[in-house]
């Protein structure tokens, strides 16, 4: 199949790569620009771990071609922030344990900065069905609910901007 | 550095998972790493006529197609590991790619391996293959009678075993005062983790050394079967679990798959990558549960159980899986018995091939469902005496100064009190009031209901001797080495293999206290056979039981001989060394002392050691329990039915467990929410659907519900801590407490919710349909689908 280019900005970095047009964008990222954060947990757009932000808005990395995004800004979850230097989001679900396997966990902090963009002052409520998109098999959510919040309350304070990457 | 056990401490591994720094099987890339991609059967049941793989073969990027044919004689046969003793089980062969036949959707035909990952799956559709229809098997009750399809044409009848345990005469039922029976329908699930299956193998030609990375709960495990599949040495087959994305059960099994994966890349020298796909891992990879319960409970009037007789008849799938024959029998079997001092009971199980997927282990493995039988059953009791089901709990628990306990069918359960956690859950849930409201509730013409689960769990595998009298083929001890590096910082070594847990984080708080050490100066090696000796994996709640056991004993080995080279520093006898928070120091003379990091030094310097010590300071333990552990504890949910909608909303729910010493309140609340969230998926949401045809028609994540965070309560959490004897640290299992107990819970409140329909009982999952056709029939349509 012949080969097109794309280029994005990628957690603040010009990256180009040649691929088949039919490349999904998870596959870009993960494969093409070795991004592995980014996760794929299903085949129909259902379990949230690929979500990424591209030009602001979060999607499903699944559900686009690489082809769509050309000169498009993406933030993955190694654009949150660093081991020494935590996003809110990445901080509060350490300290609220909203992770286990971790596997869908760069979706779910993705989907959770979409949330907060929206409403930073989300109730349990509000947070649960704001996850809609998501799948976790390992938590039951209650951790992951009270990291959101808890991240709402952190970005509160830290004036943090939603979802912009470091 | 004291008192970390029983901290709530955060976990160790997360900054790493949180910033996109794992490192899971897909995130391996290896120079000349090619692709493969395994065409499977669309058909539960055919003959295999032909296949053409021509067309395949001039696909771009081909490198190797293999059949089912060209591996005969090649690759072995992909073995069960738990062949119980006593049932005349008859284990089918089971090759990596089927040979003539196909047995079920989603059985492995051609295996492809091509340059590129996308292409490789182009290859897939240019293979044809001819296949003649046969007769299936699909639902385990039909596949026994006589004349119905054969899944092996060997095994009469469909059935792999049959299975008993105890003995309760017909007349200690027929004779009773009082007798309840039920049918119960433990559906079919899929352990679901979001990350698939993968495979990745690496074969060097010059040492002729094999590496696997792999999905496994259990890669020794998995070395010990592969060795023999691949004919290959031990000491030349290298598996690896990298960071595994959830596992419950679905990556215990020795599969096909990953067998297949590393006889492609020995054999073409290649690295050989495959990862499974979602509909893939439906079709293909274990599933869960799948047993009809038949029960008797009998008793007297003034509720005292006397007698109890279950009769299992469970769907194994086409072959036996690696754990699968141990869950309908050993698992679920000597446990139907629950909590209660029961003083007579037996359990007969019938195993059954079918036209399916296997079955293994999933998250409790044979508990829950023993669990919900037993717990349902107390319910329908209490119901036919007018008897409150926490009264008639209360009177047939195992009393507390019976322990250690043995049930009707041998099992010494460990430690327990069964009175509270019931006791603090009612506190939480305020009973009294709650009743009341609910019969005020109900005159206003509202469904709320009360379910009660107070169950017991067998887990922490566990003594090997008994491993072997019930026909598992292995041991099940665990290994631990401390080593200890001359700066004083640690690595461990544990043969256990976690896969979202945070072993990482509970055994440093255990080593840190031990040694009196920084959690910080501790890393931890596991999964990776190479580099830990042995060990039996993740699975049945044992690694803080078995493989924290075994972590504490080589610690106490460490102090032992630190002791002597720190008495011989300070010129005196061992005996006056005391060890406290890192420091050894002489009883009562203050300031002669040394640190740990001072011995760590010396010990591996080894410039003057007391006569008879060796260099260095490194102890490895094995560790095999002389039992198992038996976890217990008070679930309990509030449960409103809407009448005009079927819907269900679990108002509360609230758990009590108590699994011994809880070593981080943090993580064992995770491990309670995500253990209840699959449970509770099973009572509302999950099931997995064949057809008649044994066509798979939920292999979807749009067509098999999964539990979202929209669908649950709070759960409120508490612990109470009753020490298991079995380990010096006093800890239980946690993982699958959750599971075990919470099916009961809401099928209990849900049943009570509907008692003004005279429904005594419901099956699962508890679709809105399903409870709407209930209500709007008044009740004479339960047990309906
Ligand atoms: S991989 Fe994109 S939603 Fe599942
Ligand atoms: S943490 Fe494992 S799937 Fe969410």
């Amino acid at each position: 199949m012949e080969e097109v280019n794309v280029t994005v900005t990628i957690n603040g970095k010009k990256r180009s790569a040649k691929v088949e047009p039919r490349m999904l964008l998870t596959h870009f990222i993960r494969d093409s620009l070795s991004l592995t954060g980014t996760h794929i947990g299903c085949d129909t757009s259902q379990c949230g771990s690929c979500s990424v932000m591209v030009d602001g808005h979060v999607v499903k990395s699944c559900t686009l071609l690489a082809v769509q995004v050309d000169g498009s800004e993406i933030i993955t979850v190694e654009g949150l922030g660093t081991v020494q230097n935590l996003h809110p989001m990445q901080k509060a679900f350490w300290e609220e344990h909203g992770l286990q396997c971790g596997y869908c966990t760069p979706g779910v902090m993705m989907a959770a900065i979409g949330l907060l963009q929206e409403n930073l002052e989300p109730s349990d409520e509000e947070i649960r069905e704001g996850l809609e998109g998501v799948i976790c098999r390992c938590t039951g959510y209650q951790f992951i609910v009270s990291a959101v919040k808890h991240a709402a309350a952190l970005m509160a304070e830290e004036k943090q901007v939603v979802g912009e990457g470091r | 550095m004291a008192g970390k056990v029983g901290a709530r401490i955060k976990r160790k591994e997360d900054p790493r998972l949180l910033t996109g720094n794992g490192y899971f099987s897909d995130d391996i890339q290896l120079p000349g790493m090619l692709h493969a991609a395994i065409l499977r059967s669309p058909h539960a049941h055919a003959l295999i006529k032909s296949i053409n793989i021509e067309k395949a073969l001039e696909a771009p990027g081909v490198v190797a197609i293999y059949t089912g044919k060209d591996l005969e004689g090649k690759i072995g046969r992909i073995p069960s590991s738990w062949l119980i003793p006593g049932s005349n089980l008859k284990e089918a062969p089971q090759y990596p790619l089927a040979i003539d036949r196909v047995r079920y959707v989603g059985d492995g035909v051609v295996l492809v391996i091509a340059e590129d990952r996308y292409g490789v799956r182009d290859v897939l559709d240019l293979i044809e293959v001819d296949y003649e229809f046969l007769p299936v098997s699909v639902r385990q009750k039909e596949a026994m009678q006589e004349n119905a399809p054969l899944v092996h044409d060997d095994i009469e009848n469909n059935i792999a075993f049959h299975w008993k345990a105890g003995e309760v005469p017909d007349e200690e039922i027929e004779e009773a005062e009082v007798v309840v029976r039920e049918s119960f329908n433990v559906q079919r699930v899929a352990p679901s983790p979001i990350e698939t299956r993968a495979a990745i193998g690496q074969y060097n030609p010059g040492n002729g050394e094999l590496t696997l990375w792999c999905t496994s709960q259990n890669p020794h495990i998995h070395r010990m079967v592969l060795s023999e599949v691949l004919d290959i040495s031990e000491a030349k087959l290298r598996v690896i679990a990298p960071d595994i994305g959830g596992g419950f059960g679905g990556k215990i099994g020795v599969y096909p798959d990953e067998a297949l994966i590393g006889y492609a890349a020995r054999d073409l020298k290649q690295p050989v990558k495959w990862i499974e796909e979602r509909n893939e891992h439906f079709s293909a990879a274990n599933h869960g549960r799948d047993e009809i319960i038949d029960v008797e409970l009998a008793g007297t009037r003034d509720g005292k159980l006397t007698a109890i007789r279950v009769k299992n008849t469970a769907n194994m799938g086409a072959y036996l899986s690696t754990f699968g024959p141990g869950v309908p029998t050993i698992d679920f079997g000597l446990m139907i018995t629950g909590a209660y001092d029961i003083p007579k009971a037996a359990c007969e199980t019938f195993g059954v091939y079918t036209n399916t997927t296997s079955t293994d282990a999933y998250r409790g493995a044979g508990k829950p469902e023993s669990t919900y039988q037993i717990e349902r059953m107390i319910d329908l009791f209490a119901r036919e005496i007018g008897m409150d089901p926490v009264e008639l709990r209360r009177k047939n628990f195992a009393k507390k100064e019976d322990f250690p306990f043995t049930n009707a069918q041998g099992l010494v359960y460990d430690s327990g009190d069964y009175e509270k956690p019931l006791n603090k859950a009612l506190e939480i849930l305020d009973y009294k009031k709650l009743r009341e409201e609910q019969e005020a509730l109900r005159n206003e013409g509202k469904l709320v209901g009360i379910g009660f689960s107070t169950y017991v769990e067998l887990c922490g595998f566990g003594p090997s001797a008994v491993a072997g009298a019930i026909g598992f083929q292995g041991g099940v001890w665990e290994n631990a080495t401390i080593r200890v590096h001359p700066s004083g910082k640690v690595t461990v070594f544990s043969g256990t293999s976690p896969h979202g847990q945070g072993h990482n984080t509970t055994f440093s708080q255990v080593v840190s206290d031990k040694l009196g050490i920084p959690l910080e100066d501790i890393e931890f090696v596991f999964s990776d056979t190479k580099a830990v000796s042995m060990g039996w994996g993740t699975y049945g709640s044992r690694s803080v039981a078995v493989g924290g056991g075994a972590i504490s004993i080589a610690a106490d080995r460490i102090i032992e001989k630190a002791k002597k080279i720190a008495a011989h520093e300070l010129e005196t006898s061992v005996e006056d060394i005391e060890f406290e928070d890192g420091v050894f120091k002489i009883s009562g003379v203050p300031g002669m002392e040394r640190k740990f990091v001072d011995i760590a030094k010396s010990a591996n310097y080894a410039w003057n050691l007391p006569e008879g010590v060796e260099p260095a300071l490194e102890a490895q333990a094995f560790f095999d329990p002389e039992n198992f552990v038996y976890p217990f504890g008070t679930h309990i949910v509030v449960a409103e039915v809407d009448k005009d909608t079927g819907q269900i909303e679990l108002k509360r729910y609230i758990a009590v467990d108590d699994v011994g010493r809880v070593i981080n309140p943090l993580t064992s609340e995770g491990q309670v929410h995500g253990g209840i969230a699959q449970g509770v998926g099973q009572a509302m949401w999950e099931g997995i659907v064949y057809s008649d045809q044994g066509q798979l028609l939920s292999g979807s994540f749009m067509d098999y519900t999964m539990p979202k965070a929209r669908f649950f309560p709070t759960i409120e959490t508490a612990f109470t801590e009753t020490l298991s004897p079995v380990n010096q640290l006093g800890a239980k299992g946690i993982g699958e407490t959750g599971t075990t107990a919470s099916i009961a819970a809401v099928m209990n409140a849900v049943v009570d919710a509907l008692q003004p329909y005279g429904v005594t009982d419901v099956e699962m999952p508890l679709t809105p349909e399903k409870i709407w056709n209930i209500i709007q029939t008044g009740g004479e349509n339960d047990d309906t689908i």
